[in-house]
């Protein structure tokens, strides 16, 4: 029994047009004053859920069908809209995971925050813009005073999430929810904005609960820790223990699922069963012929790269530059250097790891690559010879079918109008690689199975697919052009790290089997390392750091890398608690 | 079977959506009927109201049967002709949607390569066709229609004129009509070039005709068919309009537009029903299209739902 704190019972339920939908079942919860509690599971597993019914903001059609929420003992199901409207913000208070959203960017942050204290209190307008100031330096604002007047858009990401907290703590809360408090935010912000709100919770005495899908940031800065999945409660209890000694399967199998940043694994283990699998009537439905053998079989055969003793790719010196559009026609062309001097050489069947923060250039490299960002200095070799840059690079080369891309967002990287079956077929026909459609169906149906994937799924649309399942169709896209070199721009980054486990897998497994060599950008240093053998570091369009990956993450030359190694959340962490 | 009818019924958005809009299968219905009657004229009419030889002078101005003076044989009345009004309004009715559907298809036909190839090129292609766009647009519709009507009257010779006006009509709507299709082809194919499939494909090295026709136009084409049926209701109207001011189709075949001038002239005489009837079939069908393409654009676009 917490004493600020008491969720018995709690279950949400939405009515659909498919029938009512259980969002949460039986969902207990207790929480001490300074207490940070880790909500942690996958997509669809009802984080944010909790949190809305906790502050009475479940969005309609939804709605409480069982279970109490009890704050200091008193019950908040029993509230009017009334009561429930003063009782948010002055006793229970949100940040939510976007600061880009989170503030109205039309007004000052002292106009927002003076009207929510005054909201709240009696305070006259000197009063509480005092204690707006005070509140800033207490979340870490530098020179409080003089940036009050500014708008939102002119602090950057760590410091605008510090205005949504000092907003939160506007008026004294005893409870304060985080949803996903640092999901947009890079590493390094990320370890400060944690840091605080551990501090906050010490000081003042205020309860967190702290929604993620960040195993790393739970083991970081929870005290307690409940794993949910489906919208039920797996486990419970302190921290150290649930992720140290996990006993429910779902707890072990999520744990090994995410990629350490200590060791480099072969493979990841004990993956969870994929979602429920598409019934079995779909699994027996088989184009004649195909097979996962048939379509390794495939891919083999194409002309393979002797390999070479020098690079398949060596960039030299490349500078891109993102000229903005004139103002005047005689005016002078404004630029942004988006890359300067990168020089990396990816070797034969290797991975290449590029790590870098938001906006280091990372994407730019690889678009730089592909010919569809036109650098304006330095060259890039491809198995010896140059490639022609930008739209230099005719339609027709060679490189087009040799270098191919997996994206980040498979939720847009799938043409949404066109079946599985003439997505994946697009490179076999433009790079005629088949030499009847029955060959082409035939490799179609093989490829989907290699991918682990029912043959089936190549009848349907993409929508009908999850994130994980979509990122495997894009892997097959990319594998039946016979491709010698891949380009992975995050490609998990979308994913719940089940999925990206098995996503992870699923390349480890195709590198291996045809020798591909591969660029694998992320910014998350613990799937670098799991993935590569080779690594780069990029800082805002500079290389800093260059070299193999058991060195890079034994011992990083750079001051740079160092401070990114340490600041990521780590399953290590749990030893310290 | 009715289970899969139940099934479909449930997972089909659309169906779903329309069984639980009353006002959007009100107006699907009458718009059904209109389309109907208009095409089913010939079959559902008494007599052919372009047939001069069909209605007698006689018989003009009698009020509808249900009246004193009416005639059985004239369910709403007779115009200054001796016409039947029913089938003048079945016949008008086709003509109208006629000229509706054909300068609808050029004019989205004409935007939507336009707007696409603007969209999708960028740079200069885009900020002239763009510029025409606007130029367009400072024009009212009505005026560029009667523009081309009157270009075409002269250059044409007056026998080739008559054969020809149809087309003229449907060429005129459709060129004060394609702006609509350009802005918004070119707004959603910004949105679109820069997702990751469009990319797909020009890593692959896709010639960008094919981009564009195969990988961009079905994923624009939910806001592009809203345009349509909102923009087949607007060249309905365009139509009548010009057809009222007398430079729209020809004398002899009236369309709803010519009915309504036509049933005007004798408000004040107390010939009423002359112009009440085909107002009241052209605004119940410009509404119920209307609602119709409102609905789409509610059901296609997920953030208005």
């Amino acid at each position: 029994m917490g004493s600020l704190l008491n969720v018995t019972g709690l279950t949400v339920r939405y009515p659909t047009r498919f029938g009512t939908f259980t969002a949460i079942e039986g969902l207990d919860l207790s929480l001490e004053p300074g207490e940070i509690h880790g909500l942690v599971g996958e997509s669809g597993a009802g984080k944010s859920t909790i949190g809305a019914a906790i502050i009475g903001l479940i969005q309609s059609p939804g709605y409480i069908a069982a279970g109490d929420v009890k704050l200091h003992g008193e019950s908040l199901r029993s509230l009017s809209d009334a009561a429930y409207h003063k009782l948010r913000g002055a006793k229970i208070s949100m940040i939510f995971q976007d600061p880009q959203t989170s503030l109205n960017p039309l007004l000052t942050i002292e106009d927002q925050l003076v009207e929510t204290i005054r909201q709240h209190s009696d305070a006259s307008y000197g009063d509480a813009r005092e204690r707006a100031i005070e509140l800033l330096k207490e979340t870490g604002l530098q020179d409080a005073e003089a940036r009050l007047g500014e708008y939102p858009h002119q602090f950057s990401g760590g410091m605008r999430q510090r205005v949504v907290i000092a907003l939160a703590l506007c008026t004294n809360p005893d409870l304060i929810i985080a949803d996903e408090p640092t999901t947009a935010l890079d590493v390094a912000i990320q370890k400060q904005i944690l840091a605080l709100i551990r501090q906050l919770a010490q000081d003042r005495g205020v309860g967190f609960i702290l929604i993620t899908h960040d195993i790393g940031v739970i083991a970081e800065i929870t005290d307690s820790v409940s794993v949910l999945r489906n919208g039920k409660l797996v486990e419970e209890g302190k921290t150290a223990q649930v992720l140290g000694e996990p006993r429910h399967d779902y707890t072990k199998a999520l744990m090994a699922a995410v990629p350490r940043l200590d060791e480099k694994l072969d493979r990841f283990v004990n993956i969870l069963a994929d979602e429920p699998a598409l019934a079995t009537p779909e699994l027996q439905w088989n184009v004649v012929g195909a097979s996962e053998q048939f379509a390794s079989d495939w891919l083999l055969k194409g002309e393979r790269p002797t390999l070479a003793d020098g690079p398949v790719l060596s960039v030299r010196d490349l500078d891109v530059t993102f000229y903005a559009d004139r103002p005047f026609a005689w005016g002078k062309k404004q630029g942004t250097r988006a890359l300067r001097d990168i020089s990396l050489d990816v070797l034969p069947g290797q991975v290449l790891g590029v790590i870098g923060e938001s906006g280091s250039g990372k994407s730019t490299l690889a678009k730089a690559v592909v010919g569809l960002v036109r650098p304006t200095a330095g060259s890039i070799d491809f198995n010896g010879a140059p490639l022609p840059l930008g739209r230099d690079r005719p339609r027709n080369h060679a490189a087009r079918r040799k270098i191919q891309m997996v994206f980040q967002d498979p939720y847009s990287s799938l043409n949404n109008r066109r079946t599985i079956e003439e997505i994946i077929s697009e490179p076999i026909r433009f790079f005629k690689l088949a030499k009847s459609r029955a060959e082409q169906r035939r490799i179609v149906a093989s490829v989907l199975s290699l991918v682990e994937m029912p043959q089936r799924a190549m009848l349907k649309y993409p929508h009908q697919f999850s994130g994980g399942q979509r990122q495997r169709i894009a892997v097959a896209r990319a594998l039946v052009a016979r491709p010698e070199f891949l380009i992975c721009d995050e490609p998990t980054s979308a994913l719940d790290v089940s999925i990206q486990a098995q996503i992870l897998n699923l390349l480890k497994e195709l590198q291996a089997r045809f020798g591909l060599s591969i660029l694998f950008i992320s910014h998350d240093l613990a799937v670098v390392r799991q993935m590569s053998d080779q690594v780069a570091v990029l800082k805002n369009g500079q290389l800093i750091e260059t070299g193999s990956a058991e060195d890079f993450f034994a011992s990083p030359k750079a001051d740079y890398s160092r401070q990114l190694l340490q600041e990521t959340p780590s399953l290590a962490l749990i030893a310290r608690h | 079977m009715l289970s899969y009818w139940r099934r479909i019924r449930i997972e089909n958005e659309l169906l779903y959506l329309f069984l639980h809009n009353r006002v959007a299968q009100v107006a699907a219905v009458i718009a059904t009927v209109a389309i109907f009657g208009a095409f089913f004229a010939p079959l559902i009419a008494s007599t052919n109201p372009h047939d001069l030889a069909s209605f007698d002078i006689l018989d003009s101005f009698l009020p509808p049967a249900w009246t004193e003076d009416g005639d059985t044989r004239f369910l709403i009345g007779t115009d200054d002709q001796g016409r039947d009004l029913l089938s003048a309004i079945l016949y008008g009715t086709r003509l109208s949607l006629l000229v509706g559907l054909s300068s609808v298809a050029f004019a989205a036909v004409l935007g939507t390569s336009l707007g696409l190839a603007a969209g999708y090129l960028g740079g200069r292609f885009d900020a002239v066709v763009m510029r025409i766009a606007d130029v367009q647009l400072s024009l009212p519709a009505i005026l560029t229609a009667l523009l081309v009507d009157g270009v075409a009257r002269g250059i044409l010779p007056r026998e080739q004129h008559e054969d020809l006006l149809l087309i003229v009509l449907t060429i005129a709507i459709g060129l004060s009509l394609w702006v609509n299709f350009a802005r918004v082809a070119r707004a959603s194919t910004f949105v679109e070039r820069n997702k990751e499939y469009v990319q797909a494909a020009e890593i692959m090295g896709q010639h960008p005709v094919r981009i564009m026709l195969v990988a961009i136009l079905p994923n624009i084409l939910g806001p592009l068919m809203v345009i349509g049926t909102i923009d087949l209701a607007v060249a309905i109207l365009l139509e009548a309009t010009l057809s009222f001011l007398g430079v729209g189709v020809p004398a002899d075949q009236p369309s709803l537009g010519t009915l309504i001038r036509i049933g005007t002239e004798y408000i004040f005489s107390g010939e009423w029903w002359i112009v009440i009837f085909p107002s009241m079939t052209l605004i119940l069908m410009i509404i119920s299209v209307n609602i119709l393409g409102d609905f789409f654009r509610t059901v296609l676009n997920p953030r208005l739902r």
